[in-house]
C-alpha cells in the first residue's frame, strides 16, 4: 500500500548531515585533487647498470620482487637451500642484503622512493641491513 | 647443458667461499656468453655445491682441553660478532647463543657435593643441543622453530610472533627473547648477516649459513680443537669417531630430548 | 537487544565512565609497551612468562561458572538454575575474552598473530588453546545471546541451540584441560611436570568462577530489582565448598608426591614459593596468605550457619576468590621459572605498566560485562514487574 503522506521529518538537518558527511568522506579526494605525485623515477648504481639484467627480466622484478624475496626468505630459512638459478642459468645467493643490495646499493634512491610513492613499509629493514658495503 | 652447469658449479662454488654474491655476478658477467646458450628453463633453487649437509649434525666439547676462561671466550666472541647478537644493558633481556657455565649449571642433576675440583670450577660452554626430540619445536604455535633436514633447530624470524612458549619448552634456557629493538646494542654489525627484531626469540642456528658455504660453525673454529662437528650418523665422521671412543655425557639426557651436543669432562 | 545497554542511570554512566577511562590508561601503556617492546615488563630470559599469562590461567577458570550452572540445569534438570543461567553465561564471556587479550598482550609481535592460523601446528598445544578459548567465547555468546533474546519475547528459544548448549558443557572442561597442558607438558619445568595439573585447573576453576557469580548475584540484587534467588545461591555456595575443597585436596597431593619423593627439580619451585630459595622469596608472604585464605574459607563454608548466612558467604567467597588469584594469578606461572633450567634465580616482580595494562583488559573484561548484565537484567526486570 503506498501512502503519500510520507514525511522526512527534520529535513533540513538531515541533509546538512548528509552534506557534511559526503564531504569529510570525500575530503582526501579533492583536497588531492591535482596534486597527484608522479611516479618516482628509479635510480640504478653503475654496477646495476653494467649487470644489465637483474636475477629475472625488469618487468618481472619491477611487478613480483615481493613474492621472490619471499620465496627465497622461506628457501633460505626452511629448506636450506641458498641458491637461486633463473632462467638463464645464472646463479646467484639467495640474500637481501649481500645479493638485491649489492647491486642495488643505493636503497634511497632505488627501493625507498617507489616505496614511499606506493606507501608500503616493508620490515625486512629491520634486521636485513640496507647496506652491506659499508662493512670495514 | 653440461657445461653450464658446470659453469654454474664453478661460479657458485667461488662464491661460496666470499659468502657474498659478488663473485656470482662478476664471474657470471665474463662468462655470460656461455650461460646464455642455454635454452631458458624454468628457474630454480638449490644448494651451494660445497654445502656441507648430514641427517644430524652434532658436536662434542672436549672440557678437558678447557684449561681457563680464556679458552672458552673466543668462541663465544666468534659466535656473537658474526651473529649480530646485542650485548644488552639489562641482565634480565640479555641475549646468548653460546655461554659458559659452571658444572652445577649446565649438569644440575650431575653436580654434587664432592667432586673433582677440577670439574668443579670449570667454565664450560653452553649452547643450542639441537635436540633431535626438541620439546621448543613440539610447543611452537606457528612452526616458527622447527628441525631442518639437516638436524639443526632453526629459527624463522619472519614467523616467529613472540609468544615464548620455546623459551618455557626449552630445559636447556638456550633461548633468548628480544625484549627490545637490539640494533643500539649491537657493537659492530656484521652487514653480512641479519640482526633480529624486538619481540621475536633467536637462539643458535649451529651456523646454517656457514654450513651452507662448506665452514664449520664460527665457535668450532674459534675453539682451538676444544670443539669438534660432524654427521652423527656417519660412523668415519669426527664426532662420530670421539664419540665411539670416549665417554661422553649429554645434558639432561633423562628428559628425553636426544641433545647432539656431547661433553667430554 | 543492545539498546537496553545504553539506557541507564547516572550511576551506571557513572561506572561505565570509570571502567573507560581505566581501559583508556591500559591502551595508552599498551601502544607504549607495543612500540618499545615487552622490555618494559618485569619479564626477562628466565622468567619470560609472567603476569599477563597467569591472568589467563586464572581468568580461564572464571569463565567456569557457566558450565557450573548450565550443568545442573540442562543435565539434571535442576530448574531453579534456569534463573540465572543467563548470567552465568554472560560471566563466561567477558572471562574469556580477557584470556585472549592477555595473550595478544603478551605477544612480542602482535601483528603476526594470525600465523597461529596460517600456519596451523596440531602438536602445539597453545594452537589448541586458541580454538578451546575462541570456540568457548563463541558457544557461549551463541547460547546466551539466543536464550535471552526468546526470554525477552516471550517464546521459547531456537531448537538449534539446544545442542549447541550440551556442547557447551565439555567444551567448558576443555579449556581448563588445554590451558593446563600448556604447562603440564614441559619437560624441564618440574612445577608444572604434573599430571593433577589440569585436576587442580578444574577445581579451583569451579571454586573461582562460582564465587564470583554469587558476589555478582548478591550485588545485582542489590543494585537492581532481580533477585537471582536465594535457592540459587545456596546450591551455587554448595558448589564452591566442594571445589575448594577439592582444591586445597589436590594441592596437597602434589605437595606430598614431590616433598615425599625429594626430587629437587620438583622440589625446588615449592620451596621458593613458600619458605624461599637461595635467600629469594618475594611471593613467600603472598602464597602463605592465599593458603590462609582458601583454608579459612572451607572452614566457613563447611558451617551451615555460616554459609546460609549471605553476608558471611560473602566474604567466604572474597577469601576465595582472591585465594586463587594469587595462586593461580600470582604464584603458579613465575614459580615455574625459579629456580630455572640451570637452577640459577632471577626473580620476577610486574612493572608498573605492566599492572597497568593488565588492569586495562581488566577494565575491557568489565566493560563487556557491565554491558551483557545491564541487557539481562533489564529483561529479567521487565519479567518481573509484567
Amino acid at each position: 500500500m503506498p501512502s503519500n503522506n510520507q514525511k522526512l521529518y527534520d529535513k533540513d538537518k538531515v541533509i546538512a548531515g548528509l552534506v557534511i558527511f559526503v564531504v569529510l568522506a570525500t575530503f582526501p579526494f579533492w583536497y588531492n585533487l591535482g596534486k597527484a605525485a608522479s611516479a618516482p623515477e628509479l635510480e640504478l648504481t653503475d654496477k646495476a647498470k653494467a649487470a644489465e639484467k637483474c636475477v629475472r627480466d625488469t618487468q618481472y622484478m619491477r611487478n613480483e620482487h615481493m613474492q621472490l624475496l619471499d620465496e627465497w626468505r622461506d628457501t633460505v630459512v626452511r629448506d636450506a637451500k641458498r641458491i637461486y638459478v633463473n632462467e638463464r642459468n645464472m646463479g646467484y645467493d639467495m640474500s637481501l642484503s649481500n645479493t638485491c643490495l649489492d647491486c642495488h646499493s643505493n636503497k634511497e634512491q632505488f627501493c625507498d622512493r617507489c616505496h614511499n610513492y606506493t606507501s608500503v613499509n616493508p620490515y625486512c629493514w629491520d634486521c636485513h641491513i640496507d647496506n652491506p658495503k659499508e662493512a670495514k | 647443458m653440461k657445461k653450464g652447469r658446470r659453469n654454474f658449479l664453478k661460479i657458485a662454488g667461488i662464491s661460496a667461499l666470499g659468502l657474498g654474491a659478488k663473485p656470482v655476478l662478476d664471474v657470471f658477467a665474463s662468462s655470460e656468453e656461455d650461460a646464455v646458450v642455454e635454452a631458458p628453463a624454468e628457474p630454480r633453487i638449490m644448494r651451494g655445491p660445497n654445502a656441507m649437509t648430514a641427517p644430524q649434525w652434532a658436536m662434542v666439547i672436549d672440557t678437558r682441553k678447557i684449561e681457563s676462561h680464556s679458552d672458552v671466550e673466543p668462541m663465544i666472541e666468534a659466535c656473537h660478532k658474526i651473529h649480530n647478537v646485542p650485548e644488552m644493558p639489562d641482565k634480565k633481556h640479555e641475549i646468548k647463543w653460546i655461554w659458559e657455565t659452571e658444572f652445577k649449571h649446565a649438569f644440575p642433576n650431575l653436580a654434587g657435593e664432592y667432586m673433582s675440583k677440577r670439574v668443579e670450577h670449570l667454565g664450560l660452554p653452553v649452547l643450542c643441543n639441537h635436540c633431535e626430540n626438541p620439546p621448543c619445536v613440539r610447543v611452537c604455535p606457528t612452526k616458527a622453530t622447527f628441525r631442518n633436514s639437516q638436524g639443526i633447530v632453526m629459527m624463522d624470524y619472519h614467523r616467529c610472533i613472540g609468544c615464548r612458549f620455546c623459551m618455557a619448552a626449552c630445559p636447556y634456557g638456550s633461548r633468548s627473547f628480544n625484549f627490545f629493538d637490539p640494533k643500539p646494542h649491537i657493537e659492530e654489525e656484521n652487514k653480512k648477516f641479519p640482526t633480529r627484531m624486538r619481540g621475536v626469540v633467536e637462539k643458535c642456528n649451529f651456523c646454517a649459513e656457514r654450513l651452507a658455504v662448506g665452514r664449520k660453525p664460527a665457535c668450532v673454529e674459534a675453539s682451538n680443537g676444544i670443539m669438534a662437528f660432524g654427521d652423527l650418523h656417519d660412523p668415519r665422521s669426527e664426532v662420530r669417531e670421539i664419540i665411539d671412543s670416549n665417554y661422553t655425557i649429554r645434558r639432561k639426557q633423562n628428559l628425553g630430548t636426544r641433545p647432539a651436543v656431547y661433553y667430554i669432562i | 537487544m543492545l539498546e537496553l545497554a545504553i539506557k541507564g542511570s547516572k550511576k551506571y554512566y557513572g561506572w561505565l565512565a570509570v571502567v573507560l577511562a581505566v581501559i583508556g590508561a591500559g591502551f595508552v601503556t599498551y601502544l607504549w609497551q607495543y612500540f618499545t617492546g615487552l622490555g618494559i615488563t618485569g619479564l626477562s630470559r628466565d622468567v619470560s612468562w609472567g603476569f599477563y599469562v597467569a591472568q589467563l590461567t586464572f581468568l580461564v577458570g572464571v569463565a567456569a561458572a557457566a558450565v557450573m550452572v548450565v550443568l545442573p540445569y540442562y543435565l539434571h534438570d535442576y530448574k531453579a538454575f534456569g534463573r540465572i543461567t543467563i548470567l552465568a553465561e554472560f560471566l563466561a564471556i567477558p572471562s574469556v575474552l580477557m584470556c585472549l587479550l592477555f595473550v595478544l598482550v603478551d605477544l612480542g609481535q602482535p601483528m603476526r598473530m594470525l600465523n597461529v592460523i596460517f600456519y596451523p601446528t596440531p602438536n602445539s598445544v597453545l594452537f589448541w588453546d586458541m580454538i578451546v578459548l575462541n570456540g568457548y567465547l563463541l558457544l557461549n555468546l551463541v547460547i546466551g545471546w539466543n536464550v535471552l533474546e526468546a526470554e525477552r519475547h516471550g517464546v521459547h528459544y531456537p531448537h538449534w541451540v539446544k545442542p549447541l548448549i550440551y556442547i557447551s558443557i565439555p567444551w567448558a572442561v576443555s579449556i581448563h584441560t588445554v590451558t593446563a597442558f600448556l604447562y603440564a607438558g614441559l619437560p624441564g619445568r618440574g612445577f608444572w611436570l604434573t599430571a593433577i595439573m589440569a585436576p587442580r585447573f578444574l577445581s579451583s576453576a569451579f571454586a573461582a568462577g562460582p564465587s564470583l557469580l554469587i558476589l555478582l548475584c548478591l550485588l545485582i540484587r542489590r543494585i537492581s530489582n532481580f533477585d537471582p534467588g536465594r535457592e540459587q545461591i545456596q546450591s551455587l555456595a554448595k558448589i564452591v565448598t566442594y571445589a575448594i575443597i577439592l582444591n586445597v585436596f589436590f594441592f596437597l597431593c602434589e605437595v606430598f608426591t614431590v616433598f615425599y619423593s625429594q626430587i629437587p627439580e620438583h622440589m625446588d619451585h615449592f620451596k621458593y614459593l613458600f619458605v624461599g630459595y637461595h635467600g629469594h622469596g618475594a611471593l613467600i608472604p603472598w602464597m602463605w596468605t592465599a593458603m590462609g585464605l582458601m583454608v579459612f574459607a572451607i572452614i566457613m563454608l563447611v558451617i551451615p550457619s555460616v554459609r546460609r548466612n549471605e553476608a558471611t558467604l560473602a566474604i567466604a567467597c572474597i577469601a576465595i576468590f582472591i585465594g586463587t588469584w594469587i595462586d593461580k594469578g600470582l604464584g603458579l606461572i613465575s614459580a615455574g621459572f625459579i629456580p630455572n633450567p640451570l637452577h640459577e634465580v632471577t626473580e620476577y616482580i610486574p612493572t608498573v605498566p605492566e599492572i597497568i595494562i593488565t588492569l586495562g583488559v581488566y577494565g575491557i573484561g568489565a566493560l563487556v560485562l557491565t554491558v551483557l548484565y545491564k541487557m539481562a537484567i533489564s529483561i529479567k526486570e521487565g519479567e518481573a514487574s509484567a
